[in-house]
């Protein structure tokens, strides 16, 4: 394969994807070398336009829905189906045939996420297809848009890398990394959305950044986006003199975004309009919805207004008598949002959980708590370890801190262009760093919420290849498989569980783990699974460290794995003891083999086996 | 006068006006030859086409689909096919809000509207000789040579740059907004 000309950032994101590219043979990449690539996509029947953005949708229309001609784009045939900003217009007319948040489905522990499930509510004729199936979908889109504007270098032969969130499962990775495949991108290596974001930030700081932070510093990344909420943590040490960046902690995977809270005010809008009598039907609702958005980012934007009129259009040709209009006010703005998602709440905060009622809908599973600050309290809560076995941070938490103490905080997603938003999650962040003694949090300036994380994920392709600071960090958890421990059955009690240590923190690409020493039965001929757990706080874990109790917020359970030895030369329903061995791919997805005691073949163990069996 | 059968003094003040043109017209004194030998002229040059108005038919595609646009997002057509005298004001303004800002959207994503005078309304300017006149409207006492002084009355507009959604080939851009059937 000829050499990459490109290193092309993609951002695939819960609500839009950006495709951002560099051009590998400039000296340093500045304005000129580093740009965002347009994605021409359907905006109406029939019409392609180039936006910066590709909305994450995709629609599957009715065969008498759209003509053949209606559904072009330029290149190649029609396809059966829609995807970007056309998809999303239909879907919000039809919602029963648009698939939504597909990245979310992708990280949903609790389905079989190649198993066409989408859109859930979808009736029986529609052609569902898998949460897997609309991300290729996705990239095939972006794929192709960026092979028509540089046929001569096909992205197939670009250095691509693809962002994640930081808090994205194995599975979910090595689903991400397959979709990836699926479409050709051959030289993929898998990047964290906050890292991207601060890559983005040092190139935007250009030299600058090493004046802006120190040795010693922790900043704290918050990635709001459309559908998720993403924490990392990011300490600056040093090497040989010069500046490092040690990403040292992610936080959990929270479905609560930018959405929610356009949704909420439409709520509120909607509770207005229902005791002045006025009932919305969802057509109007979703008008309210469309209005709130607008409505907010003036209110947020423009400190001097104090009530914006939202006006839902009637639906039909008659505009004027059937035209609905209120307002909303700051204070309403200020109670949803600012109050709502962001509270002035202690450091000793924690998200709500609700009992989830016994028969839930088959849906994603939304944050329970919709305050941002409590999920961020916990965050560093958890975290306040991260930094303890990191040279230079030793003694930098006073000794009865209660969380972890970050020094500055970089703002990323499009929910942070409302100003005061911004300011409320500083000024809580200082109060509880206050509260503790310790100095204030400096803001780090980053350019362009919506498309950093694309950009700086190009610019990582850059970087790559040694020319830059590189964020390390391998592996943000250590992950354990579930072993039945050796004591005595008792009746009426499941053996209890032991977690053996087979991937430790921290884990850099292309590298794998030690073989445990404790080795497990694998049938021959029958799938096998496994209980598997991860955890983002035990950092001092080596392989085979055996486990009999832990905190339940210490581990978390995740999906079961499953391994199956092929019959092939052996009889079936022997049991053959085998190690399980972690490697982590150049790409930077987690790797299971179970490796038997003689002969060299391994067999990889499988991560998302739910309804397969 | 009867053109085709000239009388004798037409004939003679004809005569007396061909005899110089052919000594100092080549071109002309060739056209007589032609005439004189009853060959036929050569057809007009094609640098000298027939003389029609220099008007031309603009596309009414691009037309109907920025229509189509303001009809999307600001419901342009519905508002100008109401009555508005049967609403009152406050009806009107709340549709008004609706109108303007979709209308608003279309314009600022697909078209780059500049002023063409960067002076406030209501300066003091001087034209100067070999000003455009499709840029600058004179009005008033407009006599006399340049350059001309005058008021800004207006700023005027201009497109700096449009770009309007391709059209697939088939695609019936007569269709501004679909009729909408909810099954």
């Amino acid at each position: 394969m000829s050499e990459a000309r490109y290193a092309v950032g993609i951002d695939l994101g819960t609500t839009h994807c950006v495709m951002a590219a560099v051009d590998l043979a400039v000296e340093e990449p500045d304005g000129a070398a580093q740009w965002t690539v347009p994605v021409p996509q359907l905006t109406a029947p029939g019409a392609v336009e180039e936006r910066p953005m590709l909305p994450s949708f995709l629609y599957l229309p009715h065969p008498d829905e759209l003509k053949s001609e209606d559904r072009i784009l330029p290149w190649g045939e029609p396809q059966p189906f829609v995807v970007g900003e056309l998809a999303r217009a239909m879907g919000s007319r039809t919602p029963i045939r648009l698939v939504a948040s597909a990245k979310s489905w992708l990280c949903h522990p609790g389905i079989d996420r190649r198993a066409a499930i989408l859109p859930v509510e979808a009736p029986e004729e529609v052609e569902r297809v898998s949460p897997l199936q609309a991300s290729i979908r996705y990239l095939e889109h972006l794929r192709a848009a960026w092979d028509q504007r540089y046929p001569d270098h096909p992205l197939a032969e670009q250095d691509v890398i693809l962002t994640v969130p930081a808090s994205f499962d194995p599975a979910a990775r090595e689903l991400t990394a397959e979709a990836a495949a699926a479409v050709g991108l051959s030289r993929l290596v898998l990047l964290e959305e906050p890292q991207a974001a601060l890559y983005h930030w040092i190139l935007a700081a250009r030299g600058e950044w090493r004046k802006q932070v120190q040795v010693g510093d922790i900043i704290l990344v918050i990635d709001l986006g459309g559908g998720t909420a993403d924490f990392s943590l990011i300490a600056v040490t040093e090497r040989d003199g010069s500046l490092e960046l040690e990403r040292v902690a992610v936080g959990d995977h929270i479905l609560l975004g930018g959405d929610n809270m356009d949704l909420a005010l439409a709520h509120a809008v909607r509770a207005k309009l229902a005791e002045q009598g006025t009932q919305l039907d969802p057509w109007q609702l979703q008008g309210v919805t469309h209005g709130c958005r607008s409505a907010k980012e003036t209110l947020l934007g423009d400190a001097k207004a104090d009530a914006v009129p939202v006006v839902v259009p009637s639906r039909g040709s008659k505009l004027i008598g059937g035209t609905l209009r209120t307002e909303l006010t700051r204070a309403e703005v200020t109670q949803n949002l600012v109050d709502g998602f962001f509270p002035s709440v202690e450091a000793s905060a924690r998200p709500a959980i609700r009992a989830r009622a016994a028969l839930t809908k088959l849906g994603l599973p939304y944050a329970q708590d919709p305050a941002m600050t409590r999920h961020l309290a916990a965050f560093l809560a958890r975290q306040v370890g991260a930094t303890r076995d990191l040279a230079g941070f030793e003694n930098r938490l006073p000794a009865g801190a209660t969380f972890l103490h970050p020094t500055a905080v970089l703002f990323n997603g499009g929910v942070f262009k409302a100003q005061p938003l911004l300011e409320r999650t500083l000024e809580v962040l200082d109060a509880w760093l206050a509260a503790e003694g310790a100095p204030p949090v400096r803001l780090l300036e980053g350019a362009d919420l919506d498309l950093a994380v694309a950009r700086g994920a190009a610019y990582y392709g850059f970087v790559r290849r040694g020319r830059g600071v590189r964020i390390r960090g391998g592996t943000a958890k250590a992950y354990y498989v579930g072993v039945e421990s050796a004591m005595p059955a008792v009746p009426g009690m499941e053996p209890p569980i032991e977690a053996l240590c087979i991937a430790p923190f921290g884990m850099e690409e292309g590298t794998h783990a030690e073989l445990p020493p404790q080795e497990v039965g694998l049938v021959i001929g029958e799938p096998v699974r496994f209980r598997f757990f991860g955890s983002s706080v035990r950092r001092a874990d080596q392989v085979g460290a055996v486990l009999e109790r832990w905190a339940p917020e210490e581990i978390e359970e995740l999906e079961e794995i499953e391994a199956t030895l092929p019959t092939e030369g052996r009889q079936p329903g022997e049991v053959v003891p085998v190690r399980l061995r972690a490697a982590v791919t150049e790409v930077g997805t987690l790797r299971l083999e179970a490796v038997p005691r003689a002969g060299e073949e391994t067999w990889k163990v499988e991560f998302d086996v739910r309804g397969e069996s | 006068m009867n053109v085709s059968q000239p009388n004798f003094s037409a004939r003679l003040s004809v005569a007396l006006r061909a005899f110089w043109r052919i000594l100092n017209d080549a071109a002309f004194a060739g056209g007589v030859l032609r005439l004189e030998s009853g060959v036929a002229a050569p057809p007009a040059l094609p640098d000298e086409p027939a003389k029609s108005a220099p008007l031309r038919e603009t596309s009414p595609d691009a037309a109907m689909q920025l229509l189509a646009l303001l009809q999307q997002e600001g419901r342009f057509v519905d508002f100008l096919e109401e009555n508005v005298t049967a609403y009152s004001d406050a009806e009107i303004g709340g549709a008004a809000r609706v109108v303007h800002e979709g209308c608003r959207k279309v314009v600022r994503d697909y078209l780059k509207i500049e002023p063409v005078r960067a002076e406030n309304e209501g300066a003091r300017l001087t034209l100067a000789a070999g000003f455009d006149p499709a840029t600058v409207r004179l009005t008033g006492n407009v006599v006399g040579q340049p350059p001309f002084t005058g008021t800004l009355m207006h700023r005027g507009w201009r497109v700096a740059q449009i770009t309007l959604p391709k059209l697939a080939d088939g695609h019936d851009a007569r269709v501004l907004a679909p009729a909408e059937v909810e099954l």
